[in-house]
């Protein structure tokens, strides 16, 4: 059988979705921020809510998020996603609202806004990048990076003693009464990554419940700040990340 | 049942991460020696005959640059 005889419209199982702009996305290579936005973009098309969701970007390295997603966008200050989401949702109760924000953004100068909209129960979706750095100015040390872990501001690796403890931000979460599912997911692998739209797909549907917040962790990776190639990344994402930051659900009450 | 498939691939937009690679199960895809205009290693379709469209490849892709067609035989 020829490719010509392959390739035709009755075959394709597999193509970009539409929720994407044509932009070419600025993350370096293999950069799961990409991966993550294809997922939302996906589950946005597949359940057909393009004209009534809401995305709420970050600064950190997704900062230019509203360039790749064909739905409407707002921009934050560092840290304050939730605040919008907040308020967006408030307003707009019957559209689907998503943050989308970095580790640094979410748990670091954003985490008194991450709390209170968690424990508000706020109906939104909320979508946590975690490569473990500050991706987007040159690979700083972040709450969530591992101990002994080296980073530009930690060069001799994370010491507990003098740097504290990596946060695990999720694990307070899932613990809130505002929190009606709390997920850890990863997206290094296709298997992964398909399970990873599932969940990504549940926290979409959620909204329609109004029953609290749906919190996603996404275990990423950050090739340049982390010094590695993107396959090498995601090997030492596998090793070092996954033990700190296990994946599955903390909590899923629907 | 046995599928063959095939792949579209827009090289131009490649930007040579490879995690693509790492998910065939038929080794069917490898980085070209050549570069694109932007001077990235694109990822290429090499064995053909192997390649069962299950998408994986396209599935991993961060860039979104695959298309994937699938036929049973
Ligand atoms: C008020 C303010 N403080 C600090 C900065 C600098 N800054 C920009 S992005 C960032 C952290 C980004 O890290 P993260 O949220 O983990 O995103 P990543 O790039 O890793 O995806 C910081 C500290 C800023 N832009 N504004
Ligand atoms: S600096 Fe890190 S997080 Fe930012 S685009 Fe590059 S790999 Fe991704
Ligand atoms: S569709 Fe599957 S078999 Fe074909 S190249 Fe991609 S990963 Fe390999
Ligand atoms: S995953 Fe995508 S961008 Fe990376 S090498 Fe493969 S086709 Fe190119
Ligand atoms: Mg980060």
């Amino acid at each position: 059988m020829t490719r010509e005889e392959i390739i035709k419209p009755e075959n394709l199982v597999y193509k970009k979705t539409s929720v994407l702009t044509d932009n070419v996305m600025h993350y370096c290579p293999g950069c799961g921020h990409g991966l993550t936005h294809r997922l939302i973009a996906e589950v946005i098309d597949e359940m057909g809510i393009q004209d009534k969701t809401i995305g709420v970007a970050p600064v950190g390295c997704a900062v230019l998020a509203y360039n790749y997603f064909d739905v409407d966008c707002i921009e934050a200050a560092h840290g304050r996603a939730p605040a919008l989401g907040t308020a967006i949702k408030r307003l707009y109760p019957e559209h689907f609202v998503f943050t989308y924000q970095g580790d640094g953004d979410l748990a670091a100068i954003g985490t008194a806004e991450t709390i209170h909209a968690c424990n508000r129960g706020e109906n939104f979706t909320m979508i946590f990048v975690n490569n473990g750095i500050y991706g987007m100015t040159g690979g700083q040390m972040a709450p969530t990076t591992l101990k002994d872990m080296k980073t530009s501001t930690s060069p001799y690796g994370r010491d507990l003693q003098t740097m504290g403890n990596p946060l695990k931000i999720t694990e307070l979460i899932a613990q809130l009464p505002g929190a009606l599912y709390v997920t850890r997911q990863a997206v290094y692998t296709p298997a992964l990554a398909r399970k990873c739209k599932k969940a990504i797909r549940q926290a979409f549907e959620n909204q329609k419940l109004k029953q609290g917040i749906s919190f996603i962790e996404i275990v990423s990776n950050c090739n340049s700040g982390w010094k590695l190639s993107p396959i090498q990344a995601n090997e030492w994402l596998e090793q070092n990340m996954l033990p700190f930051y296990p994946l599955g659900d903390l909590k899923n009450n629907k | 049942m046995a599928f063959k498939g095939t792949l579209l691939i827009n090289t131009e937009r490649c930007k040579g991460c490879g995690v693509c690679t790492t998910g065939c199960p038929n080794n069917c895809i490898a980085l070209s020696k050549n570069v694109n205009k932007k001077g990235y290693n694109y990822m290429e379709l090499i064995n053909e005959d192997d390649c069962i469209g299950c998408a994986n490849c396209a599935v991993i892709c961060p860039d979104a640059i695959i298309e994937v067609y699938r036929t049973k035989i």
